[in-house]
């Protein structure tokens, strides 16, 4: 019978056998989690700081060009198309724009092109926020005597903390995404193990593991931004 | 900077366009690419847009799907495509990019059927349109500016994200950049930014343009100087609609 099945086979025709469907390759293998945990992690670790610098460094870039922009109109039109014009660049383009100056293998060039796409959701949303403050309420604390911080810190900045939360969301949960795309430089965090297990005779348990853990990353990242918006606004509550 | 000598150089030569694999054909690939994906997720996204948006249901789907979206990583879903038993081929990549460009057209059609004022409709209705012609000749040219709007963004997003597809051993204009990084030719890579860039905002244009011309009303064209800006108004993509 085993000559049988040998001589069926032989002739056969041949069937276009890959050596990547000759090996088992699930979906998903808890042992590569286990096995390569400090990878995964140190990989998770990079993705969180490129993140979080991103969107520290928009914002910090952010509000004072809002600022600006609601004190004087006439800068409000140029920021505003400037901005659109530097979000419709691709992001691998964006990269590519960089490597020359910073490096094609340096993280510095992921960090700068991903502060220039949260800076320019944060303008939009932020300037939004503030020219949404009722001018009623700005003239009546600068009536009571208010100076241009205190107007600042205790009316502008509770009144448009909504906005300015929602813009600070969307910021991070685009950047988490976007981060994959740092690859091409060798510093996509998790977007390591995605192109990572390609190259390894296309791995899918590294590749699903790089993408669901991208998800998760930017699923925690909204929970933690809204239960902190939440924080920051108690009143909204009480209204209730 | 000698990047910008070498990449002026790489532009300036002609056979690096001409030949076989060369820029022009990376870029007909990418066009074919981007408008396969546009298309399928036209054909997805608007019809069950004006559907819900007529209806009034749906909010909630709507809201999810843009949401979850913008945490998908493109990389992720071209990656995941790629392995599976579609493989290495322009179909896995027009997918992937198609299930992106359906939120924002969907969002976009939704809110704009949605936003058709109940007065204009009641008034249709009165002059005894049927559900045909109130379609046709009432809510789709009141909404099309957010409809057109919707494929205009996803239109520049799929453009955009069609580079990506390099990474993965697909096609496009992202080849250039991508072989770039591979031979740290910072030339190379300089050029292939100027491309995808110069595509994805000549697209932009394009579509601006072309969507002030189909749309009826009076004109008003995009970089004429506005008397009383919006300023701050957020554009209603998939990222911001006020839903």
């Amino acid at each position: 019978m085993a000559s049988l099945g040998a001589l069926s086979a032989a002739n056969a025709p041949a069937a276009p056998v890959l050596a990547a469907d000759e090996a088992p390759n699930p979906w998903f293998d808890p042992s590569y989690v286990t096995d390569n945990w400090d990878t995964i992690v140190g990989y998770l670790g990079q993705h969180v700081r490129l993140t979080v610098g991103a969107v520290l460094l928009g914002a910090l870039i952010a509000l004072p060009l809002a600022l600006l922009a609601r004190r004087t109109r006439f800068l409000a039109g140029p920021v505003l198309g400037l901005s659109s014009v530097v979000y419709t660049i691709p992001s691998l383009a964006m990269f590519a724009f960089l490597a020359p100056f910073t490096g094609p293998l340096s993280a510095t060039t992921v960090l700068i092109g991903l502060t220039l796409y949260t800076l320019v959701i944060l303008v939009r949303n932020f300037l939004a926020g503030l020219q949404a403050v009722p001018a009623d309420v700005r003239e009546a604390a600068r009536g009571m005597g208010y100076g241009s911080m205190r107007l600042f810190l205790r009316v502008d900045l509770p009144l448009a903390l909504p906005a300015l939360m929602a813009g600070l969301r969307i910021a991070t949960v685009s950047t988490v995404a976007l981060v994959t795309v740092g690859v091409i430089t060798g510093n996509g965090g998790l977007g390591q193990l995605i192109i990572g297990g390609l190259n390894s005779n296309f791995y899918r348990a590294e590749i699903v593991t790089g993408s669901v853990g991208c998800l998760l990353l930017a699923l925690v990242a909204d929970v933690l931004m809204a239960g902190l918006e939440r924080l920051l606004t108690p009143w909204t509550r009480a209204a209730r | 900077m000698s990047a910008f000598g070498d990449a002026f150089v790489y532009l300036n030569d002609p056979f690096n366009w001409t030949r076989t694999g060369g820029i022009l054909d990376l870029l007909v690939q990418h066009l074919r690419i981007s408008a396969l994906a546009v298309l399928l997720a036209a054909v997805l996204a608007v019809p069950t847009g004006v559907l819900l948006g007529r209806s009034g249901r749906g909010v909630g789907a709507v809201v999810v799907i843009s949401n979850v979206s913008r945490a998908v990583p493109t990389l992720a879903l071209l990656t995941v495509l790629a392995v599976t038993p579609l493989g290495f081929s322009e179909t896995g990549t027009v997918l992937a990019l198609a299930a992106f460009a359906v939120p924002p057209m969907l969002t976009n059609t939704y809110v704009g059927f949605r936003e058709v004022d109940r007065d204009v409709r009641e008034a249709a209705r009165a002059m005894g349109m049927s559900r045909g012609q109130m379609l046709t000749r009432v809510e789709f040219p009141l909404a099309l500016p957010l409809v057109a709007t919707g494929v205009r963004t996803a239109a520049v997003q799929v453009v955009a994200t069609a580079a990506l597809a390099a990474l993965v051993g697909g096609g496009g204009l992202g080849r250039i950049i991508n072989l770039g990084f591979g031979q740290q030719d910072t030339g190379v890579i300089l050029a292939g930014a100027v491309l995808v860039a110069a595509l994805a905002l000549l697209t932009e244009l394009l579509l601006v343009l072309l969507s002030t011309a189909v749309t009826p009303g009076p004109r008003r064209w995009p970089l004429r100087p506005v008397r009383a800006p919006g300023a701050g108004e957020p554009e209603p993509t998939s990222s911001g609609v006020p839903l």
